[in-house]
């Protein structure tokens, strides 16, 4: 179990150093969705479920068709 | 060697956290884009969130949920869950109040890189001196 929890964080980190360095701004988003995804199963993992339904509603579904609709909305590529 | 991997082991939630903040501050900072700033700033506060829970958490525990007719038993401590979860939720009103932001500067200036809203701001602030100047030989 720790050591699926410790796949899950050095995950974690790639994700978010990949979704700092992509020059698409669809493609950044789509990787911190997965990136709240994962986030999620680790909160299951850490026994506190309600987190984890919050997370993976919240933070994988609102946010990212908040990010597709102002990225639709001005540009994509990052210069 | 071996109890050193242990420990690690045992903590590699706390590292993890401080790695992600690092990640998302080196984000927001070197990066011009404002969505990508966001997103650094979703960054940071998703690993706050990590560092509560895992101090909230007790190994071989179970969820706290307390189920009828069933014993009871270790729980892992819900203060931090209770607390995460208005976090989430917060973090969501800040990421969304950012991007409508984003869409007004978009439409003023026409481009959501800093920089180059900077260099737009230097050449109006340019203009409205020299017409002062102009002005005041007159």
């Amino acid at each position: 179990m720790q050591i699926l929890n410790l796949i899950l964080v050095v995950f974690l980190i790639l994700c978010a150093i990949a979704a700092g360095r992509t020059k698409d701004l669809v493609s950044a988003v789509v990787i911190f969705a997965s990136y709240s995804l994962v986030m999620a199963v680790l909160w299951l993992m850490l026994q506190s479920p309600d987190v984890a339904m919050t997370e993976a509603a919240i933070g994988a579904g609102v946010t990212t068709i908040m990010f597709v609709a102002v990225i639709s909305r001005t540009s994509r590529i990052e210069k | 060697m071996h109890s050193l991997w242990i420990e690690f082991l045992d903590h590699v939630n706390y590292i993890g956290a401080a790695c992600l903040f690092v990640v998302g501050l080196y984000t927001v900072i070197t990066h011009s884009n404002l969505i990508k700033k966001i997103i650094g700033i979703n960054i940071m506060e998703t690993s706050v969130f990590l560092l509560f829970v895992s101090i909230g958490f007790v190994s071989g525990a179970k969820p706290p949920i307390l189920a009828v007719g069933e014993p009871g038993g270790f729980f892992v401590n819900p203060l931090p869950s209770a607390l995460i979860l208005t976090g989430i939720v917060v973090g969501v009103a800040i990421t969304v109040y950012g991007l409508s932001m984003v869409i007004q500067i978009h439409k003023e200036y026409g481009t959501i890189e800093l920089d180059e809203i900077v260099e737009t701001e230097k050449e109006i602030k340019t203009q409205i001196f020299r017409k002062q100047d102009d002005t005041s030989h007159v």
